[in-house]
């Protein structure tokens, strides 16, 4: 019987190594397939217990904070945001059930100190949770105050960004969210029909009528098509592409200069030195303004919209017919996002160079040590430094004495562009048909602030509604 | 004789060690302290084996020195990951488990005082075969019998609750000894060939198809397919064992896997743990939920697991069960979700070595019962850890039996203890007969 024994217990060797190949099946080979497996919620679970970093406000102000809930096994962390909608955009939120939006989601790596190699390698072997970094953003409180009570109940946008850095100070969308409601009032807040959760500073498209003759002018004088003394015949109506086009107050200017046209936002003139550039150039500068692409932000791409001429939601480039003379006083189809206006008006304030925006400033270890700052970079030089002042010369007279008086603050010189643009799908507006428009920039001879400001359905102007509260929030920056 | 009790006081040291580390651990783990009530765990526990020791060394100076030790260890794993457990979800399951120990020692003791002659077994081999099938049958019985997950495995008398296939496991398989030491020649002799195959003759084929039958009338009547599966597979061995014929294990085989063919067609509940086991995505919350979560919490445990006391048992912040049953059926899965591939595989490795204590006991002995008793009663057990742990790994479905020694559960303890009793017997018996040149 002997031999047999030994032969049954070498079947027996042969089944334990059968559960120790499926053991190392399920721990190691099939591990990752299975903690991918939809049904599988111990990922998301495992995501709750690491205390996700804060994000806070250039003064420190906490905007978002993880709170601890339960204790040994069952302690997770929760999100909160202490200061309800003020940042709603464009912080985003982070819940296990609904995910990451927005800032959130951009920086989720360094807020769950994903990022940080050998501390994590390190505490793996501790058998200690990681704890992510705190993230400082340079959104300024008090602009975010102030774009908030001069928007109102308007649906809207604001974003400010300092020109020397790409530095955001302000984004504002109206009506804005609570992130705190998001895990019960989800599926509410995706079907508001006022979109609440929807960043109007980079998702919103809207047309941006005048302001966008900055990008003509700029494209005009930056590649030599006219000089600032050249002077265009600009009567009342002319026709373009074979449709008559009218001055929005319907007067003849007769021989002016770009200037004159800027301060009094001339339709007549734009259409013919747009037709005079041609389209291949002013989508050169479009291109070059950071149009035809998303924005280079610090959100996820699936966040932000891209500026541009759309077709059926297609962007519309190249050889596709297009008409230059309306796409130059930002008619034709062209639709722009918030951010894209003040990138404008910040290249302009910057001598040309366009700053990559960025919302975060620095990141922070747990212990409060910097661990990297955000190191302001040229996305595009757009224009040379003469174009750049010859057009903050123009901006400066809408200001004081065109269309754009209401922007004015006393004892600073600010720039900026109105623009009143008629909404394409106005049936949502009841009856308030314009898109108005504010972008500039203050203090002209030393830009501190550029701004864009817009508000949707309204009955009013660029220059009676946009005006004062991008005046309002550049204020309160050069205040603060 | 004092050298082999020497290597199993030398052995138990480590184990006790263990214990106490463990609890450490855990009491580390929740109050970022160290307070001597670990420490004094530890000694009860070293104090407890030491007693048994000296029991064994006084009543069976020639046992293996390695049975106690590896089976003290096993249940030492089992002490820490309950306590574990415990410290979690508040219960006190490691202290009945720990009271489990102590009874189930005394049990030992019991049974080496009683029956140091254990050939008297044999003698009442047909009263223990009656008595364990009533045992297996007792769960389906009215007012007593209890039903888990559409399984008949417990009886429960007033406060107290019994696994009875668990003793069962330990007749039945005296029983199969005994009467194959008897008949194996009979079988071998009275063979006849038909169509190649070697059949056993068929006067005393009858005996071996009521054990076939039995293991049937587990799966339609108490729906355990795991106990059924470990009996049938120790039945199985012991014919192996007995009369050297392959052929008699592959009919039986094919008559098993026949009659669980058939039983999987007709009996739901069997029919539901096959096909949950064939694909448990099906039901991924109902159903298929025990199993699926047992797979990805060994998917967290990764190579070096996540760390003790580390893994998800329950979905934070509420009572609702990650691990369904995390203190019975899949505490293997909690060990590999925190200990990983390796502390799984040492698991694994503790049970291989009791098996091959335990056939060394079998080779060692010199007379055809105790040969059988011991090959049978090391099959049984390694087959218990076989079912269990293949059935939280996928390789078989899922059953309820427990993991011997580790999961919580009395009848299981207690179970095991006599099983190390009558093997420590039949080791004691044999080595002292091969010292006296028998």
């Amino acid at each position: 019987m002997n031999s047999r024994i030994v032969k049954l217990f070498a079947f027996t060797v042969v089944m334990f190594a059968v559960l120790v190949g499926f053991t190392s099946y399920w721990t190691v080979f099939d591990s990752q397939n299975l903690k991918n497996e939809r049904v599988n919620k111990r990922p998301l679970f495992a995501a709750q217990k690491i205390e996700r970093g804060r994000i806070l406000a250039s003064d420190g102000t906490v905007i978002a904070r993880s709170i601890r809930k339960g204790s040994g096994a069952s302690l997770r962390y929760v999100r909160d945001y202490p200061e309800g909608s003020t940042y709603g955009h464009p912080i985003g939120y982070s819940f296990i059930e609904y995910g990451n939006s927005e800032f959130e989601a951009f920086h989720n790596s360094e807020l769950i100190g994903d990022d940080n190699e050998f501390s994590t390698i390190f505490d793996e072997l501790r058998g200690k949770d990681p704890v992510g970094n705190d993230i400082k953003t340079s959104i300024d409180p008090d602009a975010q105050a102030t774009a908030f009570s001069m928007l109102g109940d308007s649906p809207g946008a604001v974003v400010a960004i300092e020109p020397s850095t790409g530095a955001i100070k302000a984004m504002v969308s109206v009506p804005p969210f609570d992130p705190n409601t998001v895990p019960t009032d989800f599926s509410a807040l995706n079907q508001d029909p006022g979109s609440p959760m929807l960043n109007r500073v980079t998702q919103g498209q809207y047309p941006p009528g005048s302001t966008f003759k900055l990008v003509t002018a700029a494209a005009a004088l930056d590649s030599g098509a006219i000089t600032l003394d050249e002077t265009i015949n600009s009567p009342a109506t002319i026709d373009i592409q074979g449709n008559p086009l009218a001055n929005s107050d319907n007067s003849d200017y007769g021989d002016i200069d770009v200037t004159t046209a800027l301060t009094f936002s001339v339709n007549t003139y734009f259409a013919q030195l747009g037709e005079d550039i041609g389209s291949g150039t002013l989508e050169e500068y479009m291109t070059k303004f950071g149009f035809n692409a998303k924005p280079e932000l610090d959100l996820p791409d699936g966040q932000m919209s891209v500026s541009g001429v759309f077709d059926d939601g297609e962007l519309v480039t190249g050889d596709d017919p297009i008409d230059v003379g309306r796409l130059a006083i930002g008619q034709e189809r062209l639709l722009a996002t918030p951010v894209q206006m003040a990138e404008v008006a910040a290249t302009i304030a910057n001598d040309g160079k366009l700053m990559r925006p960025q919302i975060w400033s620095e990141v922070r270890d747990p212990d409060g040590r910097t661990v990297k700052e955000m190191d302001p970079e040229v996305q595009s030089n757009v224009i040379s430094e003469e174009t750049a002042n010859q057009l903050t010369e123009a901006m400066s007279d809408v200001v004081n004495e065109g269309t754009g008086t209401a922007a004015a603050l006393s004892g600073i010189d600010v720039a900026g562009k109105t623009g009143t643009a008629e909404i394409p799908d106005v049936e949502r507006c009841d009856g308030l048909p314009n898109q108005a428009w504010f972008v500039g920039f203050a203090p002209a001879d030393d830009p501190q602030i550029a701004v864009a400001a817009t508000v949707e359905c309204t009955d009013g102007q660029g220059g009676t509604v946009a005006a004062p509260i991008a005046a309002a929030v550049m204020q309160t920056l050069l205040d603060g | 004789m004092s050298a082999s009790r020497n290597r199993e006081l030398l052995a138990l040291v480590p184990v006790a060690l263990l214990l106490t580390i463990g609890f450490a651990a855990v009491f580390a783990q929740n109050d970022n302290q160290l307070t001597n009530l670990s420490l004094s765990y530890g000694l009860y526990f070293l104090a407890i084996c030491l007693a048994t020791h000296i029991y064994i060394r006084i009543r069976l100076p020639n046992a293996d020195p390695y049975l106690f030790p590896l089976m003290a260890l096993l249940t030492a794993v089992g002490l820490v990951m309950l306590y574990r457990l415990d410290s979690e979800l508040g219960n006190e399951l490691a202290r009945d488990q720990a009271n489990w120990f102590v009874l189930g020692l005394i049990l030992f003791a019991v049974v080496v005082h009683f029956f140091k002659d254990y050939s008297v077994l044999e003698r009442y081999r047909y009263t223990i075969a009656l008595i364990s099938l009533a045992l297996l049958l007792a769960p389906r019985l009215p007012l007593i019998g209890s039903q888990v997950n559409g399984a008949y495995l417990g009886i429960s008398i007033g406060p107290i609750s019994f696994q009875p296939a668990e003793l069962a496991k330990i007749g039945i398989v005296i029983f199969l000894a005994s009467y194959l030491r008897e008949h194996r020649e009979l079988l071998v002799v009275g063979a006849r060939r038909i169509l190649g195959i070697t059949f056993p003759p068929l006067k005393h084929l009858g005996p071996l198809l009521v054990v076939w039958g039995a293991a049937m009338f587990m799966l339609i009547f108490i729906r355990d397919l795991g106990s059924s599966l470990m009996f049938f597979a120790a039945f199985l061995a012991l014919i192996y064992v007995a009369t050297g014929r392959l052929s008699f294990v592959v009919i039986g085989m094919a008559m098993f896997l026949a009659g669980a063919w058939v039983i999987y067609n007709t009996v739901p509940h069997v029919t539901d743990r096959v096909d949950i086991w064939l694909d448990p995505y099906q039901d991924p919350s109902a159903a298929g939920y025990q199993i699926l979560q047992s797979m990805f919490a060994m998917a967290d445990g990764g190579l070096f697991g996540e760390g003790f006391a580390q893994a998800m048992v329950v979905i934070p912040g509420t009572d609702a069960p990650l691990l369904p049953a995390a203190q019975t059926d899949l505490i293997y899965t909690l060990i590999t979700s925190e200990l990983g591939l390796f502390g799984a595989c040492a698991v694994i490795a503790i049970y291989l070595l009791i098996a091959a204590r335990g056939f060394k006991v079998a080779l060692m002995a010199n007379d055809g019962f105790s040969k059988l008793l011991a090959t049978g009663l090391t099959t049984v057990f390694a087959f218990q850890a076989f079912v269990i742990i293949g059935g939280v790994t996928r390789v078989i479905p899922l059953t309820g039996v427990t993991l011997p020694l580790v999961s919580y559960g009395g009848s299981s303890i207690l179970a095991n203890f006599i099983l190390l009793a009558l093997l420590l017997l039949i080791s004691d018996r044999a080595r002292r007969e091969a010292r006296e040149g028998i």
